[in-house]
């Protein structure tokens, strides 16, 4: 395998504040690549890099050999983009929205109509194509979304939450879609909040979080950090001191880590169960009312918890 | 292919803005809707035979002995003019001003004792006796008219005066004439030049009374345009708008990343403002000439004088959409400019009522050049006499557009 994309100390700044902090990553091709991170961390604006809307403040990636900064329009012709809102027009049909923008990757005649009408289809809506956007569930609009993403057939496709706000069903199924699409050999950046799209799609997944890209490996790679152990998340009263808390279970023994955040308190521990009772009388010494218990088992929300001390959707 | 691309994102959106029942009502019936109603206040559509107004009725108070006071007065009760204007002589200027006053006028024009002679003597050194207009404020457009009238015939005068003064000037410096034969000489040089320029002095009256030539004055020819320019500040304001809706929903950043120059995208966008704004002129001007029986002359010159409005007027969406940082505030901020150009530019009310400052001033608004064009087309006037607001729209829009797309340059066309 070969690097399809190459990002090298990205960093981008506004008034002072960095929103991407130095990151250096690369996909492999045929890779689905996840970036996972709360919103605000910086997934967006390094898809807005790579796909070349923004410029970085430093740094530079390229793309099938092309820098985003200096052959931008290159790049613009290899990569798809699915973005986070539904970018189409609500008072066109999804035929004339195909057709408007894949005029604008450069389609026309028999091309553009074969290719809109294959898209169509795969995205189970040719039979209301006719329709305006409007008439149209979240997740009929979804599925256009990410069609347009696809008219120029790229080599690298970036999503970017292609699942936000939908239900369950119409998320399951751009989740398969974006399989298939890896299946069919198309490289992928996928970027979520969602832990459990990560998991479940990613040959490699980097966790981003405040800008830096604070781990970068394989699922097995990435727990491993955290080692075979279960975390344990104390949700505690508004009016509780999870600081206070966290001091208090530090000298408990098999507790590893204990992370105070906002009205909680994480625990890393080899056995959740074992320690829960150790706890709650901890607790009780302290006047300190645990208002309700979750233990999690190894995984991509227990690694970024133990990197950053807060749950992924804090 | 960019230029391919420019053209589609400009058809785009005049094709999503014509599907906008409700932008469409106020694109085009709203003005249709007002010009008809603005239309029946005046008594256009009171069952009279008459097409527009007719009869204005002026007095003339001709107290000058010379030749130009006779002059004034035999084009106003000329029988070309004798079905727009029902002019009346009197002697007395107070008795004229209290007609004018009882609404009985719509104007009085007193032309004071010594006027032809201090036009045509060069010792004079310039100062002109000035003519009165009295006005009638109640009938803007009656007095508006016969300021018109009034002012043509003045302008030829002052052109014969100041030709015949550089004359007499260089001929008493050569010595070739003495002074004592100047003033028979200025009255002589000057009469000659304001007749050699009879033709294109006349152009306003001949044509306006032709009878059946379609070149009567029409108060619709006044509203109809003036309603049109009005909203189509509006259009432009949501035209300016829908750059920062696009740049909100996702779709501008997605224009700018499909591989199309920036350039091209802005341009598309900027070109769409101006294509959605000439469809809306040329509907409504084609709409009310069919609909009012109006006719506006020159074809060429109505053309040309629609896309000059429609591009001053669009370089107005651009710079509202490049100062602004929310398609509310274009809205609010639009919609306060298009009332204000729709008062200063003469879509409201006529702009020979407003102070000259005003009228200065409203000389920023598309309006001002747009409507006085199309009041100039409709009362016979053709390309050449409407040549200087054509270049001023033009001027205007290419000015802001330049302006408009160096700020959203600068600022970036999509914000994090």
């Amino acid at each position: 395998m070969s690097a399809v994309l190459e990002v090298h100390n990205l960093v981008k700044k506004y008034g002072g504040k960095s929103a991407v902090d130095d990151i250096s990553f690369d996909i492999q091709e045929g890779e689905i690549f996840s970036l996972l991170g709360p919103n605000g961390a910086g997934k967006t604006t390094t898809i807005s890099i790579l796909s070349t809307l923004f410029a970085p403040t430093e740094g530079d990636a390229s793309i099938f050999g092309f820098s985003v900064t200096k052959n931008p329009m290159e790049v613009k012709r290899l990569i798809g983009v699915v973005p986070q809102e539904i970018a189409l027009y609500d008072d066109m049909t999804a035929l004339e929205n195909l057709n408007f923008w894949g005029e604008m990757y450069g389609l026309s005649g028999s091309a553009l109509k074969t290719r809109v009408k294959e898209l169509l289809e795969q995205i189970g809506l040719a039979d209301r194509a006719k329709e305006r956007i409007k008439t149209y569930s979240g997740g009929m609009k979804r599925r256009v979304n990410i069609a347009v993403g696809l008219l120029n057939k790229p080599r690298l496709l970036f999503m970017d939450e292609p699942t936000v706000g939908i239900d369950p069903q119409s998320r399951r199924a751009i989740l398969d879609s974006v399989k298939s699409l890896n299946d069919a050999g198309m490289t992928i950046l996928y970027t979520t909040h969602y832990m459990e799209e990560a998991q479940e799609l990613s040959d490699r997944v980097g966790i981003i979080d405040h800008g830096k890209l604070i781990a970068l490996g394989t699922q097995s790679e990435l727990t491993a950090q955290v080692g075979e152990m279960d975390t344990l998340i104390l949700h505690l009263g508004e009016n509780e001191d999870p600081e206070h808390l966290a001091q208090g279970l530090k000298t408990l023994s098999g507790v590893l880590q204990a992370d105070p955040s906002d009205h909680s308190v994480a625990l890393v521990t080899p056995s959740a169960e074992e320690l829960l009772a150790q706890v709650v009388s901890r607790a009780n010494e302290l006047g300190i009312k645990i208002h309700s218990v979750d233990i999690r088992e190894p995984n991509l929300e227990a690694v970024f918890l133990h990197l950053t001390g807060r749950a992924l959707r804090d | 292919m960019n230029l391919r691309k420019f053209f589609l994102i400009a058809f785009k959106d005049l094709r999503l803005i014509f599907r906008d029942p409700a932008g469409l009502v106020f694109m085009l019936l709203a003005p249709f809707a007002l010009t008809l109603g603005m239309g029946a206040l005046t008594g256009r559509f009171s069952g009279s035979t008459q097409l527009g107004i007719s009869q204005i009725p002026v007095a003339i108070v001709n107290q000058d002995s010379g030749e130009l006071g006779q002059a004034l007065e035999d084009v106003f009760t000329s029988k070309e003019l004798s079905e727009l204007i029902a002019a009346q002589i009197l002697v007395d200027p107070a008795e004229a001003r209290a007609l004018v006053d009882q609404d009985k006028l719509a104007a009085a024009i007193v032309v004071p004792d010594g006027f032809s002679a201090s036009i045509f003597t060069p010792e004079s050194g310039g100062d002109v006796v000035a003519v009165e207009f009295y006005e009638n404020p109640t009938r803007p457009t009656s007095t508006g008219i016969a300021r018109s009238i009034l002012e043509s015939f003045l302008k030829q005068v002052e052109v014969g005066r100041v030709s015949g003064t550089l004359i007499i000037k260089q001929l008493l410096a050569s010595g070739a004439i003495q002074a004592q034969q100047a003033a028979a000489l200025g009255a002589e040089v000057g009469w000659e030049v304001v007749g050699s320029n009879s033709d294109s002095a006349s152009i306003l009256i001949t044509s306006n009374t032709v009878e059946g030539s379609g070149a009567k004055f029409d108060i619709l020819a006044y509203l109809a345009p003036g309603m049109a320019m009005l909203f189509l500040m509006y259009t432009v304001t949501f035209g300016g708008a829908s750059l920062l809706v696009e740049s909100r929903a996702g779709t501008l950043a997605r224009m700018l990343i499909s591989p199309t120059n920036p350039g091209f995208v802005l341009g598309g966008k900027g070109f769409g403002i101006f294509l959605t704004a000439a469809a809306q002129l040329i509907i409504l001007i084609g709409g009310t000439s069919l609909l009012f029986r109006l006719s506006w002359g020159d074809g060429l010159a109505v053309a040309l004088l629609i896309l000059a409005a429609a591009f001053g007027a669009s370089g107005w969406g651009i710079l509202m959409a490049s100062v602004l940082k929310t398609p509310g505030q274009v809205a609010v901020t639009g919609s306060a400019i298009a009332l204000l150009f729709g008062i200063l530019g003469g879509s409201f009310f006529d702009m020979s009522l407003l102070p000259e400052w005003v009228r200065t001033v409203g000389k920023i608004s598309p309006n001002s050049w747009a409507i006085e064009g199309f009041r100039i087309l409709s009362m016979g006037g053709r390309l050449s006499a409407i040549q200087p607001h054509i270049t001023a729209l033009i001027i205007m829009g290419a000015l802001l557009y330049a302006l408009g797309t160096i700020l959203l340059s600068r600022r970036g066309l999509v914000r994090k």
